[in-house]
């Protein structure tokens, strides 16, 4: 029996409340409430200008929301406002608890620095120091998410979309966080790619127990990855519940729409 | 309220099962599927819901794994030596009860492309913390005794005939011994010495004290796996409460 089979109670890791978000009078999100628990996967789901990604980035400590709180279940200090945290302390909790996998491997992964480089980087940050255990580790995060070692010292400009995005979430988890916030993370690959880069994923997150909130809009994604879903609409959550009843029961007028409009191949 | 006496031996059960679709995208139109429907499966039992196409069977099946969500009623389930209502605990406990407790095998295989057909088997054993050789050589047995051949078991099964990929699925369905086991159609498309197999399969569940919940098209599984039937469907027609009754139901 794994650890998590003897859990009988589990302790809330993100507790979201009431956290609404507009820009002027246009609505980002409104009234927005969850709880997630360690190694739980969150898919949200809705189409263009839903509020999706801005409550990711609300969640994230990216932007502050108007009103609401958002907990967080801090290793020395148990649940925290990270709205309450100051920029030093929200950055080393960003660096060493929390993941942020952006749908442009360019916005999360530094083009000009070697993919072991990018690995290291995450944990030099957070005192590692050893050159040789560094670029160990490295090698190890290339192996898992299956990138050729040769490629150690190259620059990811040269790599494709595909694995740019697996290095990102390869310098992503090498500190272990224990919540990875992800947005679109298979947005801009070829679907030849989406395939290995979720198989990836699913492993890795199941592995190590993280827990992870995915914004995107292909139900396909939250379907294999997601174990519970929120589904949006203009700012609000109108629907939530496991993955896979959502999809394959929706109640809501809107959720209905979306799951009959994908299209079958 | 979870009873705690006479649950034993009755590893699921369901109290008042209510379903209704609607159809906001067809003009709001409703499906009243089944009503105030009871069943109880005991420990060593293989129950087989049985009645004509579109009685709801799928759907009661369905609403057993909380994959369709009823609009009243308990699907009680024992888990970890208690009982639970399968409708209203957090999602996380829903996962971690179809992980250790309750088994489904549903009629299509929905995963991830391009895995492996044995790792796709493996899976669900390695998930409940079996180590990977022990779940490796599990899955390769199961992939064996249903007749997969060797040279597939390395391929991903998008390519497999339907046959094939059902018998994936089953034996990922049976590589946990999951005391609560639901099997939608496991032998649609199988032929008859697989069938046989899957009958096996069923039986040794059933020595194990499985409760399992089935619907078998086929007359010979079922009479070979079906310890007795369960009506679905009739009753409604009959029964069909006055509108504001059933909308106090719900």
């Amino acid at each position: 029996m794994t650890a998590a089979a003897k859990v009988a109670t589990r302790r809330i890791l993100l507790d979201v409340r009431g956290v609404s978000k507009s820009y002027g009078g246009q609505v980002g999100c409104l009234d927005v409430s969850f709880a997630l628990y360690p190694g739980e996967v969150l898919g949200i789901v809705g189409e263009s200008g839903s509020g999706k990604s801005t409550l990711l980035a609300c969640l994230a400590g990216r932007l502050a929301p108007d009103t609401g709180s958002i907990a967080y279940d801090t290793k020395e200090r148990g649940l925290v406002d990270i709205l309450s945290l100051s920029e030093p302390e929200r950055r080393r909790l960003a660096r060493t608890d929390w993941g942020i996998v952006h749908q442009n491997p360019r916005d999360g992964i530094r083009m000009d620095v070697s993919a072991g480089g990018n690995i290291g980087e995450r944990p030099m940050s957070i005192g590692a120091r050893h050159y040789g255990k560094i670029r160990a580790e490295a090698h190890e995060w290339l192996n898992k998410v299956e990138i050729d070692l040769a490629r150690t010292d190259d620059k990811p400009r040269t790599f494709s979309g595909g694995m740019q995005q697996r290095l990102q979430i390869a310098r992503n988890l090498v500190t272990r966080p224990r919540l990875v916030f992800m947005d679109e993370p298979t947005g801009g690959l070829d679907v030849s790619v989406q395939a290995k880069l979720l198989d990836v994923l699913r492993g890795l997150v199941h592995e190590l127990g993280i827990a992870a909130i995915i914004v995107t809009h292909d139900l396909a994604v939250v379907r294999l990855l997601a174990d519970r879903l929120m589904v949006m609409q203009r700012g609000r959550v109108i629907e939530e519940g496991l993955t896979d009843q959502v999809l394959d029961d929706p109640h809501q007028p809107y959720t209905q729409l979306l799951v009959s409009s994908v299209l079958q191949v | 309220m979870p009873a705690r006496m006479n649950t034993k031996d009755i590893p699921l059960q369901a109290r008042g099962l209510t379903k209704r679709f609607i159809l906001h995208t067809q003009g709001g139109t409703e499906i009243p599927v089944f009503d105030g429907i009871d069943l109880k499966v005991a420990s060593a039992e293989c129950v087989c819901l049985h009645g004509p196409s579109g009685a709801g069977k799928s759907t009661l099946l369905r609403s057993l794994y909380a994959n369709y969500k009823p609009d009243a009623g308990k699907i009680l389930v024992q888990h970890d030596g208690s009982m639970v209502d399968l409708l209203a605990v957090e999602p996380w406990e829903v996962i971690e009860i179809r992980r250790r407790t309750i088994g489904y095998v549903s009629q299509f295989l929905h995963v991830i492309p391009r895995v492996p057909a044995l790792n796709i088997v493996a899976a669900p054993a390695i998930m409940n913390g079996v180590d990977a050789d022990t779940a490796y050589s599990a899955a390769r047995t199961l992939l064996s005794r249903l007749r997969i051949p060797e040279r597939l078991w390395s391929l991903a099964p998008a390519t497999f005939s339907g046959g094939e990929q059902q018998r994936v699925n089953i034996a990922r369905g049976f590589i946990v011994e999951y005391p609560v086991l639901l099997l939608d159609e496991p032998t649609a498309s199988l032929d008859d010495a697989n069938r046989l197999t899957v009958v096996e399969l069923i039986d040794e569940a059933k020595v194990r004290g499985a409760a399992i919940v089935g619907i078998f098209h086929d007359g010979g599984v079922r009479e070979a796996a079906a310890d007795r039937l369960f009506e679905v469907g009739q009753p409604l027609v009959q029964k069909r409460l006055p509108n504001t009754a059933a909308e106090a139901a719900a």
